[in-house]
């Protein structure tokens, strides 16, 4: 029977699950057929009963906003938990890079007022009318000259076949603590050489490599308890070569 | 329903569940029967569908997905495991041509109240099924989807559910005051 085919299908077309390809052919039908569109109208209307009684119960308000604040908390929570992830490292660089600045600026002002007070040793012994104390080109007599005037002893290189003179020596303070401090002289430049004993806290952030300060070239070492800077107007590879005899006597 | 984006799963989380929060406590009561235990089903729902939102696949059907999860919810708990009811291919009674079709008396809204009536004694698989397709107008695919059946069977058992509903509403209309 032709209609009994069509109501098997007449779920699907009320469910609008018909492929338009029948559905066409369906609806022709229920056009000419008054038991099949009594049919399909019955159909319709169950589901407008069924769709209107089964939308029956509504959630309390207070539930709605238990699960709401369920749904949302947790987002809110990972967001909260990302902040801290991504802010926590950025606070610890933020805090590390400021201590690391304070730091290097400190150091770099301390520094700054070690050579500068190194180099106005340097240019006073110089302008001075006796520039050194001990006069001698001779280390046998300079090094025995600073005996009992400071508190430690130090060796002096041999100068021989070096462009480099020995010129003298004169006691000097630099922070409260007396030192030596040595003048040679190569091609016309003066060169000064300081020893003290090596406190920490002053210079031990000073580098080793030659430094440029004031227009004057400086190197600085410790060796044997001993803090050694060399200042002179003279270029590095002089003031280098100094320090290497320096280091290499001491 | 589809996530736009993967890489926010948790705005869109919110975006997509909390639209359907209504839809989702009516079909739980009209499973579990009550409020109490249809909101511990939309909570427990809400929390599997948050937890397990990573492995929810972008593209498919996020409607179809929680409803899953909340009938899933439903037939393991105390409530859904009593209702487990094999189904039995019934076979439909037979109307007296004179009588008012249940159709005609239903057109009324007043009537509503025996429609609720009838669905509410259908077994959970015919009330579940009609839920979805009148109710929430899913699919025949969508409701596949949810129910973890094939479409062909969604075609057949609905059948079924529209039969039952229609002879428990023949029931009350013959014995009710709405009975010629």
């Amino acid at each position: 029977m032709a209609c009994k085919q069509w109501r098997d299908q007449l779920d699907a077309y009320v469910d609008g699950e018909m492929p338009s390809s029948e559905s066409g052919a369906l609806a022709a039908h229920l056009r000419q057929c008054g038991d099949c569109a009594a049919d399909a109208l019955r159909r319709v209307q169950m589901k407008r009963a069924v769709a209107s009684a089964g939308k029956r119960y509504e959630p309390s308000a207070e539930f709605r906003e238990k699960v709401r604040k369920s749904v949302a908390a947790a987002p809110r929570r990972s967001a909260a938990w990302l902040w801290k992830l991504v802010v926590a490292p950025a606070l610890l660089v933020l805090i590390l890079s400021l201590a690391v600045d304070w730091y290097v600026n400190r150091e770099k002002v301390a520094r700054q007022r070690v050579y500068g007070e190194l180099a106005d040793l340097h240019v006073a012994a110089l302008a001075s009318a006796n520039p050194v104390d001990v006069v001698s080109t001779d280390r046998h007599t300079v090094k025995p000259w600073f005996q009992g005037k400071i508190p430690f002893t130090f060796n002096l290189p041999e100068l021989q076949n070096t462009d480099f003179a020995l010129v003298g020596g004169r006691v000097t303070y630099m922070g409260q603590a007396p030192g030596a401090q040595l003048i040679y002289r190569i091609r016309r430049h003066e060169i000064s050489v300081f020893i003290f004993q090596d406190r920490e806290g002053d210079t031990a952030s000073l580098p080793s490599s030659p430094t440029q300060a004031f227009s004057f070239h400086m190197e600085s070492w410790t060796k044997n308890g001993l803090r050694y800077f060399v200042v002179g107007d003279v270029g590095n590879d002089d003031l280098e070569a100094l320090s290497k005899l320096l280091r290499d006597a001491a | 329903m589809e996530v736009p984006d993967k890489s926010l799963p948790r705005a869109t989380f919110e975006d997509l569940a909390l639209p359907l929060f209504d839809q989702l406590y009516n079909f739980a009561h009209w499973l579990a029967q009550d409020a109490s235990e249809a909101e511990d089903l939309v909570q427990e729902t809400y929390a599997k569908a948050l937890r397990g939102f990573s492995s929810f696949r972008t593209g498919t059907n996020f409607r179809a997905w929680i409803f899953r999860i909340l009938r899933n919810s439903f037939l393991t708990s105390r409530t859904g495991l009593k209702t487990r009811v094999p189904l039995e291919d019934e076979a439909a009674e037979a109307i007296a041509s004179k009588a008012p079709t249940p159709e005609e008396v239903l057109v009324e809204q007043a009537n509503r109240e025996i429609v609720r009536d009838a669905l509410t004694e259908l077994p959970v698989p015919y009330r579940e099924i009609l839920l979805l397709c009148e109710v929430e107008e899913m699919s025949y695919e969508e409701i596949a989807l949810v129910l973890g059946i094939p479409a062909g069977t969604v075609m057949s058992r609905l059948h079924r559910a529209r039969k039952g509903l229609r002879n428990n509403l023949v029931g009350k209309i013959r014995g009710g005051p709405h009975g010629v």
